[in-house]
C-alpha cells in the first residue's frame, strides 16, 4: 500500500519536473532574447533600413516588411494546394492515390529546409541567374505545403459525420455540402493550421540563404534579391560588430514576438463562430 | 415498368413508397436480404427489431444515403410514387429532397443560426434566394414543427444554443421545409428525455396526416403510442436482417400472426 503511494508521488514528481523544464525552455529563451534584445528596440530600429558598416543606427524596416512580403506570398502559393489537397484527402481519401499523397506529405515536412532552399535555388534562382523574394516564397510555400494539408485533412475530418449526412440528406450535392456545411465547420481549424504554417516558416533561415539572399535597401519588388528579418538577424550575428550583434538581438525579439502572436492567434481562430 | 405485387395485408392500402426485394450490403457483407414492404400514404410505419437487424439500414436505403458510406450497395428496388428510386437515370440528390431525415442524435449545422439551419436545404439543394420567401418557409416549418412559439425571438442565435429536443424538433423543420413526400426519422428521440420525447412524439402523429413518416425505433412502446402500422425485422444466425411481420401496429401488439414477432414483442428474445 505505502509502496504503491510511493510510486505515485515518484511519478507524478518526476513528470511535473519534465514538464517544468519544458515550459521554462521558451519562457528563457524568451526571457534571454527580451534582456538582450530590448535596448535595442526603438521607433528607428523598427522604421529606417540598415546603415553602412561603421555608422551605428539603422534599423530592420526592410527585413520586416520583406519578410511579410516573402511569407504572404509563400502563404497565397500553399494554401489553394494545401486547402484543396486536405479537401480531398478527409472525403475522397481511400486508395492508393490517397495513401500515397498522405506518404509524401509526411516524408516532405522531414526534408530539411535547407534541401528545399536549394531545390528553389536550382529552378528558381540558378535558371535567371539572380536571388528573388520570389524563389524564397517557393521554398517557404513547399515547407508550409505538409503541414497545411495535414491540419486540413484533419479539421475536415473532426466535423462529425453526422453534420455530413444532415447535409446530404437534404438533398445537397456533395459539392453543396461541402462548400455551405463541411468547410465551414472546418474554417477555424483550418486556419489554424495555416497560421501554424505561416509561424513555423517566419522563423525559417536557411532556405533564405540562397534563394532571398538579403538586401540593405528597401525592395518591394520580390523579383530582387530582399531582405528577410530571420535573415538579417542570422547575418547580423555572425557580424564582428557590436552594434550589429545588438541589433540581431532585437530583430530576434522581434521574430519571437511575432511568432509569439501568430501562435496566439491560432489558438484565438480555433475558437468557433459559435462556441 | 412492373407493378409491384404489395403484402397481402395491405394490398388494399395507398402506399406511395414501396420497397421491392430490397437487399442491402456493406462491401461484401450482407445487411438485409429480400424485404419487400409498401408504406402507407400519410400515415406513421414504425420500424422495429432488436440491434443489428437490419432497421435502420433499410431507413438509409429509402433516400439513399445508405450508398454514401462505407461501402454501401443496394439491389432491389424502392419506388417512390411508382418511379425506382434506383433507376439508373435518377440522381439521388433528387430523391433526398422528396424524402426527408431526421437523424438519431440531432444534428443542426454548427456554424448556422436557427433560422439558416431550417432554410438550409431551400438554399443549398433546391436554390431558393428570396429572403422573404425562405422567412416565410422558416416561420411555416417552424410552426409545423411546433417551434416556432420558443424560437422566434431568437432565430438569429445559433442552431446548438437551444437544447436537444429543441434541436431535434429543428431537425424535422429543416426536413420539412424542402417539402418532400416522405419523412425517414432514425430512432430520433433516442437521446432524449422523456419530455422531449413526448413532444416529438406528439409532433409525428400532427404530421403523420401530411406526409408518409417511416420511423426506426426500438422502443416498442413508442412504437404502439404513435405508429399505424408496424414491421419487425429480426436477424437470424447469419445476421442479415430479414422482415419478419408488418401490419396494423394494434393487431401486431396484440395478435401477431408470426410466432417470432410475438416471442419479440413479449420480450422472449431480442
Amino acid at each position: 500500500m505505502a509502496g504503491r503511494r510511493l510510486k505515485s508521488a515518484f511519478g507524478v514528481v518526476v513528470a511535473a519536473t519534465c514538464s517544468g523544464i519544458a515550459a521554462s525552455t521558451l519562457l528563457i529563451i524568451f526571457g534571454y532574447v527580451v534582456v538582450q534584445g530590448i535596448s535595442a528596440i526603438n521607433l528607428p530600429f523598427l522604421l529606417e533600413v540598415p546603415r553602412p558598416v561603421g555608422v551605428t543606427g539603422g534599423g530592420v524596416a526592410n527585413g520586416i516588411v520583406g519578410s511579410l512580403l516573402i511569407v504572404g506570398i509563400a502563404g497565397i502559393l500553399a494554401t489553394p494546394v494545401g486547402v484543396l489537397t486536405g479537401i480531398f484527402l478527409a472525403l475522397f481519401g481511400r486508395g492508393a492515390l490517397a495513401e500515397g499523397i498522405r506518404f509524401l506529405a509526411d516524408v516532405l515536412a522531414g526534408v530539411p529546409s535547407i534541401a528545399i532552399g536549394l531545390f528553389a535555388y536550382t529552378l528558381f534562382v540558378a535558371p535567371f541567374r539572380h536571388f528573388s523574394g520570389l524563389s524564397a516564397s517557393v521554398a517557404f510555400a513547399i515547407l508550409m505545403l505538409p503541414i497545411i494539408i495535414r491540419t486540413a485533412e484533419e479539421a475536415i475530418r473532426s466535423v462529425p459525420s453526422t453534420v455530413r449526412e444532415g447535409a446530404l440528406a437534404l438533398g445537397m450535392s456533395v459539392y453543396s455540402a461541402t462548400v455551405k456545411v463541411i468547410l465551414p465547420a472546418a474554417r477555424p481549424a483550418i486556419v489554424t493550421g495555416l497560421l501554424l504554417a505561416i509561424a513555423r516558416v517566419t522563423g525559417e533561415t536557411a532556405p533564405l540563404l540562397f534563394t532571398a539572399f538579403g538586401s540593405q535597401f528597401w525592395e518591394l519588388n520580390p523579383n530582387n534579391p530582399m531582405a528577410e528579418l530571420a535573415l538579417q538577424v542570422f547575418t547580423y550575428a555572425i557580424s564582428p560588430y557590436d552594434d550589429w550583434h545588438r541589433q540581431a538581438w532585437a530583430g530576434a525579439l522581434v521574430l519571437i514576438s511575432v511568432v509569439f502572436l501568430i501562435n496566439f492567434f491560432a489558438r484565438f481562430a480555433l475558437r468557433t463562430r459559435f462556441s | 415498368m412492373q407493378p409491384v405485387e404489395p403484402p397481402d395485408a395491405i394490398a388494399s392500402l395507398d402506399a406511395n413508397l414501396v420497397v421491392d426485394n430490397l437487399s442491402a450490403l456493406y462491401g461484401k457483407r450482407l445487411a438485409l436480404e429480400g424485404v419487400n414492404l409498401a408504406f402507407p400514404s400519410k400515415a406513421i410505419t414504425a420500424l422495429i427489431g432488436p440491434s443489428g437487424c437490419g432497421k435502420t439500414t433499410l431507413l438509409r436505403c429509402l433516400n439513399r444515403i445508405h450508398e454514401t458510406a462505407n461501402l454501401g450497395t443496394v439491389s432491389g428496388r424502392v419506388l417512390l410514387d411508382g418511379q425506382d428510386i434506383y433507376a439508373p437515370e435518377v440522381n439521388p440528390v433528387a430523391v433526398r429532397r422528396r424524402v426527408g431525415m431526421v437523424f438519431q442524435r440531432a444534428n443542426p449545422f454548427p456554424t448556422m443560426t436557427i433560422r439558416e439551419n431550417v432554410v438550409s436545404g431551400l438554399r443549398f439543394a433546391v436554390g431558393v434566394r428570396s429572403p422573404q420567401h425562405l422567412n416565410e418557409a422558416a416561420e411555416r416549418v417552424l410552426r409545423l414543427a411546433f417551434l416556432w412559439d420558443e424560437v422566434k425571438d431568437k432565430l438569429n442565435r445559433p442552431g446548438v444554443s437551444i437544447s436537444g429536443g429543441q434541436q431535434q424538433r429543428l431537425c424535422i423543420a429543416r426536413a420539412l421545409a424542402s417539402d418532400p413526400d416522405v419523412l425517414l426519422m432514425d430512432e430520433a428521440t433516442s437521446a432524449l428525455d422523456p419530455i422531449a420525447t413526448a413532444q416529438i412524439e406528439e409532433l409525428m402523429v400532427s404530421l403523420a396526416g401530411r406526409y408518409t413518416i417511416v420511423a426506426v425505433t426500438h422502443n416498442m412502446q413508442q412504437a404502439a403510442r404513435v405508429s399505424e402500422y408496424t414491421a419487425l425485422l429480426l436477424a437470424a444466425e447469419d445476421r442479415v436482417g430479414r422482415l419478419v411481420e408488418f401490419g396494423d401496429t394494434q393487431q401486431m401488439f396484440t395478435k401477431p400472426k408470426d410466432r417470432r414477432t410475438e416471442d419479440y414483442i413479449t420480450g422472449r428474445f431480442g
